[in-house]
């Protein structure tokens, strides 16, 4: 369980201004096996709410606890998947999965058992020794998904990882990761720019708003069990109830938007 | 279709640029399928350059054979062939040809592997810490530019004159371009990496073997290139006193008896051992960096 209690974070701003209001008394709460999704117009805070959970920031005020303990640093619980996937060129795939194990010191033959495991599930089997900078951007995004998988983390933590992709091979990458996210049933916190992918996607969604950043509504999702129940991603994304949900949000989006500006 | 005839037309005009290789110096055609249009400095360069140099040779032999320079200024081709063979065969200066290019093989690369040995570790610390590079960029960057012929008397005076002044000089124009080629290596690395590798749960001492050290390969590998070449550039300088083997004496001595032809002989061999020697780099960087400019 991820809590943030009454998180606000301050970058100091340009010289002589006033210090910029990144977050404002934020308080979310990640449960086990929880797909959080965060919308919002850039600007929101959400890459700010990420790197305080990867534990790349420290917040100003207020409190991150995983499991109880606070996070006072990044560490191997919470993986990061990036939208530059930030592979390792100078390893093959299958040394880029086992990345992670790696850095611990797990033998390579155990390391390798893991990661086939993951080359697998990711339909990378032909490629597990193939250079990773021969792979197009959707198989690179699956090893990067797959090297935080491969780490055994209690929370994924995915700042915009299919930002990059084409939209088909977008609606597959996110089948794929609902697909993984029920077999291994681990707490996922993933940013995205997508309406249609956040629904598609989460259990429990978190929209943004900037200036000071701040979740502004909050909903709980039923589309992605639809999904995972066995109907088609398309059947899912083009129900009434889906589409109504998408506009709703959209118009809460661009009224944010025309209110910041 | 109405546009038909106009794309006939477009079609016809490339067609015609491409027929005179001249006029493709100025425009570009389209490319053929599986090339990239536009890509800067396309296009095979080996035919032009192997063209180049036989007509330079060419060009030469002509100058010579015409009488319109001395052979006291320019010898001929054939002139500094005869003579690469005479030293070949009878030596320079009572030492034999082979031995002059291992003294001065030997006191590059010693300079060299001196060179990567320190400024490799000292170029990455200095990449990574605020302290080291504090500490050892002034001095870097002060001596950098002052041409080693300058600071030759101050080695000599130091060292004395045996083979530890002669190393240290050559080591001095190699240290820096490795040093900074390792230190900008660092900066090559890409910062969503390194996350990567924090948020794997690895620690600073890992980020920098695992990540930093690997990232940072490539311009490593180019620094070497350009560093061993100043080597070489500064071999003359490092053999000028109290030298009685190796080419740059070779060179050096053979100019003040007027003897062109074996300068010349010099200057071709120091040349092609760089050459061969930065060839072998490019094929050992395209072998342990093959994605060098690909991610």
């Amino acid at each position: 369980m991820l809590e943030i209690r009454r998180v606000s974070v301050f970058y100091p701003g340009a010289e002589g201004s006033e210090p910029v209001e990144a977050l404002r008394n934020l308080d979310l709460e990640i449960g086990p096996g929880e797909f959080v999704v965060a919308l919002g117009a850039s600007g929101c805070g959400k890459s700010t709410l990420l790197n305080l959970i990867a534990g790349f920031l420290a917040p100003s005020f207020g409190q991150l606890r995983l499991d109880g303990a606070p996070i006072t640093g990044p560490g191997r619980d919470r993986a990061v998947v990036f939208q530059k996937h930030a592979l390792m060129p100078w390893l093959n795939v299958i040394d880029n999965l086992a990345f992670g194990l790696k850095l611990q010191g797990v033998a390579r033959e155990d390391r390798y058992a893991v990661a086939r495991r993951f080359l697998s599930l990711l339909g990378l089997e032909q490629f597990e020794t193939s250079p990773v900078y021969m792979l197009s951007g959707g198989m690179q995004q699956r090893v990067g998904i797959g090297r935080a998988l491969t780490a055994d983390p209690r929370i994924l933590l995915m700042d915009e990882p299919l930002g990059a992709l084409d939209a088909l091979t977008r609606e597959r990458a996110q089948e794929l990761i609902l697909k993984i996210w029920r077999a291994q049933d681990k707490s996922v916190f993933l940013i995205t720019h997508s309406v249609e992918e956040a629904l598609f996607m989460g259990t429990k969604l978190i929209v943004m708003s900037p200036r000071p950043g701040r979740i502004t509504h909050r909903f709980d999702l039923p589309f992605s069990r639809r999904f995972l129940d066995g109907q088609s991603a398309r059947a899912v994304k083009a129900a009434p109830d889906f589409i109504e949900m998408r506009e709703t949000i959209l118009r809460i989006i661009f009224a944010d938007e025309e209110q910041a500006a | 279709m109405s546009f038909e005839p106009h794309a006939e037309a477009t079609r016809a005009k490339p067609a015609q640029a491409q027929s005179h290789w001249l006029r493709r110096l100025w425009r570009a055609a389209p490319t053929k399928p599986g090339q990239t249009y536009g890509v800067p400095g396309e296009g095979r360069t080996l035919p032009i350059s192997v063209g180049a140099v036989v007509l330079a040779l060419v060009a030469w032999q002509a100058v010579t054979a015409l009488g319109l320079v001395a052979p006291l200024f320019l010898p001929s081709p054939v002139q500094v062939v005869q003579k690469f063979v005479a030293i070949l065969q009878s030596g320079y200066t009572g030492a034999p040809l082979w031995l002059h290019v291992l003294v001065s093989a030997a006191r590059v690369f010693a300079a060299f592997a001196l060179a990567c040995l320190i400024g490799i570790p000292l170029g990455l610390a200095m990449g990574m810490s605020p302290v080291m590079r504090g500490l050892f960029d002034p001095f870097l960057e002060f001596y950098r530019p002052i041409p080693p012929l300058a600071y030759l008397p101050l080695m000599i005076i130091w060292f004395g004159i045996g083979e530890t002044s002669k190393v240290l000089l050559i080591f001095l124009a190699v240290l820096a371009p490795v040093t900074l080629g390792a230190r900008a290596g660092v900066r090559s690395v890409a910062i969503e990496q390194i996350h990567a590798a924090y948020s794997l749960g690895a620690t600073r001492a890992q980020v920098l073997r695992e990540v930093v050290m690997r990232a940072a390969l490539p311009e490593i590998l180019t620094a070497l290139r350009i560093g061993v070449g100043f080597g070489w550039t500064t071999l003359v300088a490092a053999e000028m006193v109290a030298s009685t083997q190796g080419l740059g004496y070779m060179v050096l001595s053979a100019s003040q008896f007027l003897q062109t032809s074996t300068v010349l002989v010099g200057i071709i061999l120091i040349g092609l051992i760089a050459w061969v020697f930065d060839l072998s780099m490019r094929a050992l960087e395209r072998r342990i960096v093959p994605w060098k400019g690909r991610m």
